[in-house]
């Protein structure tokens, strides 16, 4: 059965489109790489599966439940940037992934020491157990993103969501970004969505790749019409399509 | 090389710091000595020597009536009133801006009142609060807190609303409650623009604090400063003000050093 259906969306901005038609199905544990120009509804359309925002028309269900009204713990997120608390140490930022959902926001006592050893596991296998009282912003923007996608997994939350996380880090860190993400995805077998800017990423983590573009153009109102998923690609296998014995093609059929 | 790459070192840093200090002594020092030259029995203008001689005087020795020392005595009536006027206005900002900042519902209905509020003169309103406080500590202290309670809430509302939507977002996805995003995200993180803000608005808080003494009182620094001044005491009231002014200065001092204690993190930005 499909575990993220989004069916018939559309989002506007006023009397603005920016998303029509957005038609999607995705099972549970495929990795959805998101490409596409910039302002073609991508992080939109990612706003719309956190929750943050709510389609015009449509409805996104995760695993057959309501549409969600506001970010809740079935999704987790990493952004670009400001995604971990700075006021807390790397462990208590993990430890955070379990308590904020408590009553005041802490754990006491014997749970407290068991949330603490979790973390610290957690920290070792993200490589950050060295700085575990250290601040966010003693760290570097790999490690912070590291940081960030643990704090996420901590909450095992049931989608997880990546907008551009590996936009601001240099070439050799993102290179080792995407080895322990794809370690990470091995071991948790996580259903990601992750918007990106760099194709070459894209296709290398995904196992399809979705690509947001306008299929209609007004040359003298760029704005008049939204962006959908024009192309749905089979990233698996290297790119390379039809090297499985059973396999639907991903092409789009209109609807 | 251009001037603005130029730095003093240790020594000549430390001489231009005392320097203003220096020379605004050196010309007291010989105004007063030019007029006491003159005059001998100038009142305007007390040499040094005889300041000095009157604040040792002041600290030291009791009131002949109530056998009091009235300068601790006073110090303490002032201090009382100011740092319960701050306490309170510093824990009523935290309240209202962090639900001013967090709840737009709250926002809608208080953000427009507190910034007219914010216009009205305090002191044009210490009448009314004399008439309705009475002459005692409460009005003094209400005098305060009307005057800094509407810039510390502008202030932190407007700090909470700068909290990137992508930390909320986040801790929300962590399963926080509005509670909890309230106490364990928003609440720490204003902490340390709390005691920028506190330290910003201790100079009106004291000018409140002298304005309500000087008016109605029987104790108080202000409250001394405006008595003595019947009698020109100049070399009283001169004590008086460098001792306000060591005290503004020091609890400044005292903040800055919290806040650097205190917040490790806020130290270098995310």
């Amino acid at each position: 059965m499909s575990f993220v259906v989004a069916e018939n969306i559309f989002q506007s901005y006023g009397r603005r489109p920016i998303l029509e038609r957005v038609n999607v199905t995705v099972d549970e544990g495929e990795f959805i790489s998101i490409v596409g120009a910039s302002g073609c509804g991508k992080s939109t359309f990612l706003r719309l599966l956190l929750a943050q925002e709510r389609p015009t028309r449509g409805e996104i269900r995760i695993a057959g439940a309501e549409p969600a009204r506001e970010p809740g713990l079935d999704r987790g997120v990493v952004f670009q940037k400001y995604s971990v608390f700075p006021h807390m140490t790397v462990r208590q930022n993990i430890v955070a992934g379990e308590s904020f959902r408590t009553r005041w926001g802490a754990l006491f006592g014997a749970e407290r020491k068991a949330a603490m050893t979790r973390a610290d596991e957690t920290l070792t296998r993200i490589g950050l157990d060295h700085v575990a009282d250290q601040y966010p912003s003693t760290l570097s923007g790999g490690m912070q993103q590291r940081l960030a996608i643990g704090q996420a997994l901590a909450a095992k939350p049931r989608v997880l969501l990546l907008d551009e996380p590996f936009g601001a880090l240099d070439p050799g860190t993102r290179l080792s970004m995407h080895d322990f993400l794809q370690d990470l995805r091995a071991e948790t077998g996580m259903t990601v969505f992750m918007v990106t800017h760099d194709l070459e990423e894209g296709f290398k983590l995904g196992d399809r790749v979705l690509v947001f573009d306008k299929p209609r153009w007004d040359p003298t109102d760029p704005n008049a019409y939204g962006a959908t998923i024009t192309y749905d690609f089979d990233a698996r296998d290297g790119g390379i399509p039809f090297q499985r014995i059973t396999e639907e093609t991903n092409v789009l059929r209109p609807s | 090389m251009r001037f603005i790459n130029r730095h003093p070192g240790v020594v000549s840093r430390t001489a231009l710091v005392v320097l203003p200090f220096a020379l605004l002594f050196i010309a007291y020092a010989l105004g007063s000595e030019a007029r006491l030259a003159v005059n001998p029995s100038d009142k305007l203008m007390p040499s040094p020597a005889k300041i000095a001689e009157t604040a040792q005087r002041l600290l030291t020795e009791p009131d002949r009536r109530s056998e009091k020392i009235l300068f601790w005595h006073d110090t303490w009536a002032s201090l009382l009133r100011l740092l319960l006027g701050v306490g309170i206005s510093a824990t009523l900002a935290v309240i209202f801006g962090l639900l001013i900042g967090l709840l737009p519902y709250v926002r809608a209905t208080l953000a427009g009142f507190i910034a007219v509020v914010s216009m009205i003169p305090p002191l044009a309103v210490l009448p009314i609060l004399f008439i309705v406080f009475g002459l005692g500590e409460l009005s003094k202290v209400v005098l305060i807190i009307v005057g800094i309670l509407p810039f510390l809430i502008r202030d932190l509302s407007a700090r909470v609303l700068e909290l990137p939507r992508e930390m909320i977002v986040k801790a929300e996805t962590l399963g926080a409650s509005s509670l909890v995003i309230a106490l364990r995200v928003a609440l720490p993180q204003i902490l340390p623009r709390l005691i920028q803000a506190v330290r910003l608005s201790l100079g009106p808080a004291w000018l409140f604090l002298i304005a309500a003494e000087a008016i109605a009182s029987e104790q108080g620094l202000g409250y001394r400063i405006f008595l003595v001044r019947r009698f020109l005491a100049m070399d009283v009231i001169l004590t008086y003000v460098i001792w306000i002014t060591l005290l503004a200065f020091l609890m400044d001092l005292a903040l800055r050093q919290l806040s650097r204690r205190a917040f490790p993190w806020s130290e270098a930005g995310l």
